[in-house]
């Protein structure tokens, strides 16, 4: 009966959060659109790090350069190949998520603090060659005049059509991981995270399991990634780099790291925060490293749920038992 | 290919080698003694070499502004241990990999706002020529560094394997609880091991900031190539990290000299893939006995 309750109680939540998320832009502040675009996008690489972190119990240092590489290959396809913007953006998750399967089974040979580092390796070495490689990169000075999406005749060139485009993404996004973490391989997954050599007697094949979720992040990654760079229309290196893959560990620790919606309220308080210490230099980078530590110190559940047990424990003692 | 060309990237690799070994040996102290991967490692060289330019630029005589850094140093890595890996108790390595990220990230972006994005440069610790050998040209600041580093490693050796300290944290590293039982402190150990290695650190970004400059994001690079140093020794011994930083240093500066420069950061990483790949078996066996 509980359970239902909080099933109904979690629906009517999400419910609430897709009327807002519609109603929201109408408001016609084309900073506000544009800054919910931005959230809306690292929202999508938040879950697939939720998936691999929270759920699955592996740490990714590098989740950047997939982000990267989708923003890549969809820019240089559609540019330099010529190629629909649509097809492109397609070519770019398949090949970022079939190149995160393949480098997924010799890295998760490696756990916890080695795999940390060769995560950590790994987006070193491809923010390089985005830099390095400059005849297809564009390198430091960057990638210039993107296309634009459009479907028919109707292009998605402005903030408001951009916008729904992104958060129709996103909340597909987020109801596909749901039904991932509950599904038989979600058990896989948390089996994993809870004891790799268990799952393993259980007959869980664990590599499998883990390159198939680095596999799906790296998807959602390089989805955000193409999104970006269509939304954008300029690409260069600096976005990609170790900071950004640290930054998008902080929005998952603050959404909590097993917990699919509380990726959106992750990326949107790592980004409000961005924005509105933006005048003040680089305040935010240090406040992010103290949130880092104090949430996964205080609330390793994240900021929703720390809230909520909060809640809870106060409730208790307030009601008359 | 000229002799003396050769010579100058050997000398060039020694050097900066030497410094990857001290980070690395930053790494190895912590990992022995908590079984914890510092993150923050580089940081803690960052600050050595930028504190240490301030406190020159104080007037202070460079003997004492020198030392006054390692000891301030020293002081973060105590305070960064009590606030941050304290209070996480014995908490999962994903965890404790996020705890000292964000103190890598806190104490980068601190320096950043603090000192500005510019680099700077300490003055060598000797004036004078650049000596000449087999045509090489060898500045005095890399006998300073080689030399230093070297002390280094025998005193941090000696501390590890020749004093009760050194017993206490082997101790307190090999079993928790029966190191307990005998009055040694865990808690207490894992301090002692942080303010090492932040020590540590500080000299190695005193020693090198002379030759390559010091800088606030200098820490990333640095902390992961003194991952490296550490893990090709086996993040266990003393000399393991020392020849680790030495291979290294050597493999960057000849495969910069003689392929490209602009690739020289890549040349660390696929040794850390390398390191981490071949051995992969034992390092998780490490792992799981950690565990």
């Amino acid at each position: 009966m509980l359970s239902l309750i909080r099933g109904r109680v979690k629906m009517l939540a999400i419910a609430a959060l897709v009327v807002l998320l519609i109603i929201i832009p109408l408001q016609g502040n084309a900073y506000y659109t544009s800054v919910l675009i931005i959230i809306g996008i690292h929202a999508i690489v938040t879950v697939g790090l939720c998936l691999l972190m929270g759920y699955t119990g592996q740490v990714s240092l590098g989740q950047a350069a997939f982000y990267g590489l989708g923003a890549y290959i969809a820019a240089v396809l559609s540019k330099t190949y010529h190629l629909n913007p649509w097809l492109a953006m397609a070519v770019a998750i398949i090949a970022t998520a079939a190149f995160a399967f393949a480098i997924g089974f010799p890295i998760f040979r490696l756990r916890g603090n080695y795999l940390a580092m060769a995560t950590l390796g790994l987006g070193i070495i491809i923010w390089i060659l985005f830099r390095e490689l400059d005849w297809i990169t564009g390198g430091q000075p960057g990638f210039l005049d993107i296309p634009t999406l459009s479907i028919g005749g109707f292009a998605f060139d402005s903030d408001l059509s951009f916008y729904y485009l992104v958060w129709g993404f996103c909340i597909a996004v987020m109801f596909i991981s749901q039904n991932i973490v509950n599904s038989r391989i979600g058990r896989a997954m948390r089996a994993i995270r809870d004891s790799e050599s268990a799952s393993q007697s259980l007959g869980i094949n664990t590599i499998m399991v883990k390159a198939k979720i680095l596999a799906l992040s790296a998807a959602y990654a390089a989805l955000a990634g193409s999104l970006y760079a269509y939304y954008v229309g300029f690409i260069d290196p600096p976005p990609f780099g170790f900071l950004f893959s640290i930054r998008l560990v902080a929005m998952a620790v603050v959404g909590g790291l097993a917990s699919i919606w509380g990726a959106i309220f992750g990326a949107a308080t790592v980004r409000l925060l961005t924005e509105f210490l933006h005048p003040f230099g680089d305040i935010d980078t240090v406040l992010f490293g103290l949130l880092l530590m104090v949430i996964i110190i205080l609330s390793p559940q994240g900021v929703t749920r720390g809230l909520g047990d909060i809640w809870r424990r106060l409730s208790r003692r307030l009601s008359p038992s | 290919m000229a002799t003396w060309q050769l010579v100058q990237y050997v000398v060039t690799g020694i050097t900066v080698g030497s410094i990857y070994a001290i980070v690395g040996l930053g790494f190895t102290i912590i990992y022995s003694v908590t079984g914890i991967i510092n993150f923050a490692q580089g940081e803690f060289v960052m600050l050595g070499g930028m504190t240490a330019f301030s406190l020159i630029g104080l007037g202070l005589p460079i003997p004492v502004a020198l030392m006054l850094a390692v000891v301030l140093v020293t002081l973060v890595g105590v305070v960064f241990n009590l606030t941050a890996i304290r209070p996480a108790g014995r908490a999962s390595s994903i965890t404790l990999i996020i705890i000292t990220i964000g103190g890598a990230l806190f104490i980068r972006a601190v320096a950043g706002l603090y000192w500005g994005r510019d680099a700077v440069a300490l003055p060598p610790f000797s004036s004078g020529a650049s000596l000449s050998f087999l045509g090489a040209y060898i500045r005095p600041q890399s006998l300073w560094v080689i030399g230093i580093t070297l002390v280094l490693m025998v005193v941090v050796y000696l501390l590890l394997n020749r004093t009760l300290v050194g017993k206490a944290l082997k101790a307190a590293a090999i079993n928790r609880r029966a190191a307990a039982l005998v009055g040694i402190d865990a808690r207490m150990m894992s301090l002692v091991s942080f303010a090492l290695a932040a020590a540590t650190g500080a000299i190695g970004g005193i020693v090198i900031a002379p030759i390559s400059y010091a800088s606030y994001d200098m820490g990333v690079m640095l902390g992961l190539k003194g991952f490296v140093a550490a893990a090709m020794g086996g993040l266990t011994g003393v000399w393991g990290v020392f020849l680790g930083g030495l291979g290294l240093g050597l493999a960057e500066s000849l495969a910069a000299g003689y392929i490209s420069s602009s690739y020289k950061d890549a040349i660390a990483l696929i040794f850390l893939f390398a390191v981490l790949l071949i051995r992969s078996r034992r390092l998780v066996a490490g792992e799981e006995a950690a565990a």
